[in-house]
């Protein structure tokens, strides 16, 4: 553990925190917005941008590979919406399409500049599995602080998020504006997917928003506790994931942070509190022996699955 | 046969089996199902070389189909628990996916399996690993691999047409004749993982989901006949992946990247043009539509 001692491996750790909070959160929002599978898309779609924005400065900044990410993963985002809404392709095809075509045109213009831009442009293939040992401490300010910003952001709104997800009618009768909602909600997507993709690769980005949250919604039905507790798992996993992949040569980040919060979910599905196998299974049993002692937790908790779901 | 000939009937051989294929997943609403069982299928591949250490194509394809069929296993059963089916997709094919690429940078390590081999495949290495075959001679193993694929698909497809149709387009009334519904999904699973990992080879993890989902999407537009569908995306696929090839060898660069672009722009063309429903004779045909009821 030899990186431990070296200053620059904490600032690392903590930018890993931060991505790790901040997809948390906006994994329990994708979550609740049934779009799951959208942050698979969107990151996958970063990558042309990432490579453009390399081409064109010569530099490889984050900020601007950053910009480039963001600008082509809203792209993708905006296709996704524009092909869903004027043909009869449906929202999965029209994601798996985006996903799989901005990925080959990224592998293209990868291969072009690999060829024309000489050794400069190694670290761009860090991109698509991730390398948080390769973060200077320049990349680590640029992503503390936009990680910060989307978790201000996710905390200062957290009573229009609720309502904008759980009550949208109800929210446009107050008068939030929901065109206003849904910018931001895309733009805060967006943004944790591109400052995350260095670290975690574009690849499995989207499982440090899935799973996180999945793993989440075993231990509660409260949307603030699923909130807090997906921020924790995904923090965890970060720190976690990113610690292991230090302790070999050349080993990738992505991987084992992903491979850490699927752990802490398969802890959950087996213990959770709520859902979790092996607390249905007792609750099944205690029910066999008396039919009628349905806790009323669990009674309503079935209403409000049936709500909202 | 010359070496580029060989690469471009490997290609085609890719694009017309997953076209088909493509067909019936796009009508089953199981795109992101491809995207899940394509980067599942590299565990199946890894694991295979670990048992056996040899890269033998059978291996891997017995390896590729029990990984899909346990990804689909998966993500039915977090479903029957409760987890959303986007959710538990996500959670399922990016866990295994990241303990395949785990298991090549720790345990494989050397030039045989690469992370980037099996991402963006290797077109170019395909006739280089060639088999005897009788009566044909020399053959690459890959193609030869894709030809049993492609004709497996194309059986099962013509054999079961009318139970294929129907489950696919009213699972309800399928159950009700009789037609074993769950039989024919673990039947398609088999055959999109088998169909995903022969492949692999040529395009890689990710690009064989553009080869999956976008000839078949960009067919969808232009017909609403079954059989026509079935012939326009293996079309789609074919003209795609030989596009691909000579747009990759204009710009030298990676020949699956530009399969996966060229299907993006065959589609991108019949979002726009298609007669029926295609975006411009929307505009066309629309303010024609409302001319006549005002007339009226």
């Amino acid at each position: 553990m030899t990186l431990l001692l070296s200053p620059n491996a904490w600032w690392v750790l903590l930018s890993m925190l931060i991505l790790g909070v901040a997809s948390g959160m906006i994994g329990t929002l994708a979550y609740w917005k049934r779009q799951s599978l959208m942050s698979d898309a969107l990151s996958h779609a970063a990558l042309p941008g990432v490579v453009i924005a390399f081409a064109i400065t010569g530099v490889k900044a984050l900020p601007i590979l950053i910009l480039g990410a963001a600008l082509s993963a809203l792209i993708g985002a905006f296709l996704v919406q524009w092909v869903v809404s004027s043909s009869r392709i449906k929202e999965d095809t029209a994601m798996g399409i985006v996903l799989s075509v901005f990925f080959g045109l990224g592998i293209m213009l990868l291969t072009i500049v690999n060829r024309t831009g000489g050794g400069n442009v190694s670290g761009l293939d860090g991109f698509i599995f991730g390398q948080a040992a390769s973060m200077v401490r320049s990349d680590v300010y640029t992503m503390g602080i936009l990680g910060l910003l989307v978790i201000a952001v996710v905390y200062a709104a957290f009573k229009e998020w609720k309502l904008y997800l759980f009550d949208p009618q109800f929210a446009k009768g107050i008068g939030l504006p929901s065109g206003l909602m849904n910018s931001l909600y895309t733009g805060v997507l967006v943004l944790v997917i591109v400052i995350g993709i260095q670290a975690v690769g574009v690849i499995l980005m989207s499982a440090l928003l899935i799973i996180p949250a999945v793993s989440a919604r075993y231990w509660t039905h409260s949307f603030k506790w699923m909130l807090i507790g997906s921020a924790f798992i995904g923090g965890g996993a970060g720190v976690a994931g990113t610690l292991i992949s230090t302790m070999g040569k050349g080993w990738p980040t992505g991987p084992f942070i992903v491979v850490s919060s699927s752990a802490v979910f398969l802890v959950s599905l087996l213990f959770g509190a709520r859902k979790g196998l092996v607390v249905t299974a007792i609750q099944q049993r205690m029910q066999k022996r008396s039919p009628r002692a349905l806790p009323a937790e669990a009674e309503k908790s079935m209403v409000k699955e049936g709500g909202l779901q | 046969m010359s070496y580029t000939a060989w690469i471009l009937l490997t290609a085609a051989l890719v694009g017309l089996s997953c076209g088909m294929i493509g067909v019936l997943l796009i009508l089953r609403r199981m795109a992101m199902m491809a995207d899940a069982i394509s980067h599942t299928v590299l565990l199946g591949i890894v694991v295979a070389f670990l048992v056996t250490r040899e890269l033998s194509g059978y291996h891997m394809l017995i390896g590729a189909v029990i990984a899909g069929l346990l990804t689909s296993v998966l993500i039915q059963w977090l479903q029957s628990r409760g987890v959303q089916g986007e959710a538990s997709i996500g959670v399922v094919f990016t866990t295994l996916f990241a303990v395949g690429v785990i298991l090549i940078a720790t345990q494989v390590g050397n030039a045989h399996l690469d992370v980037k081999h099996a991402l963006m495949g290797e077109i170019t290495f395909v006739p280089w690993t060639t088999v005897r075959l009788p009566w044909i001679g020399d053959i690459p193993e890959a193609t030869l691999i894709l030809s049993a694929v492609l004709l497996i698909v194309v059986v099962a497809i013509i054999a079961f047409y009318k139970e294929w149709k129907i489950t696919s387009f009213d699972p309800a009334l399928a159950a009700s004749l009789g037609i074993p519904v769950i039989v024919m999904h673990y039947a398609f699973m088999s055959l999109l993982s088998i169909t995903t990992v022969a492949a692999f080879d040529a395009v890689g993890a990710i690009m064989v989901v553009a080869m999956l989902i976008t000839p078949a999407a960009a067919a969808y537009l232009w017909t609403d006949r079954l059989s026509v569908m079935f012939g326009l995306s293996g079309g789609f696929g074919v003209g795609s992946a030989v596009a691909g090839y000579y747009i990759a060898s204009w710009l030298d660069t990676s020949i699956s990247g530009s399969m996966a672009f060229a299907t993006g722009v065959v589609f991108l063309l019949s979002f726009l043009m298609s007669p029926k429903h295609g975006l411009i004779s929307r505009y066309v045909t629309v303010p024609a539509r409302k001319k006549a009821t005002s007339e009226r």
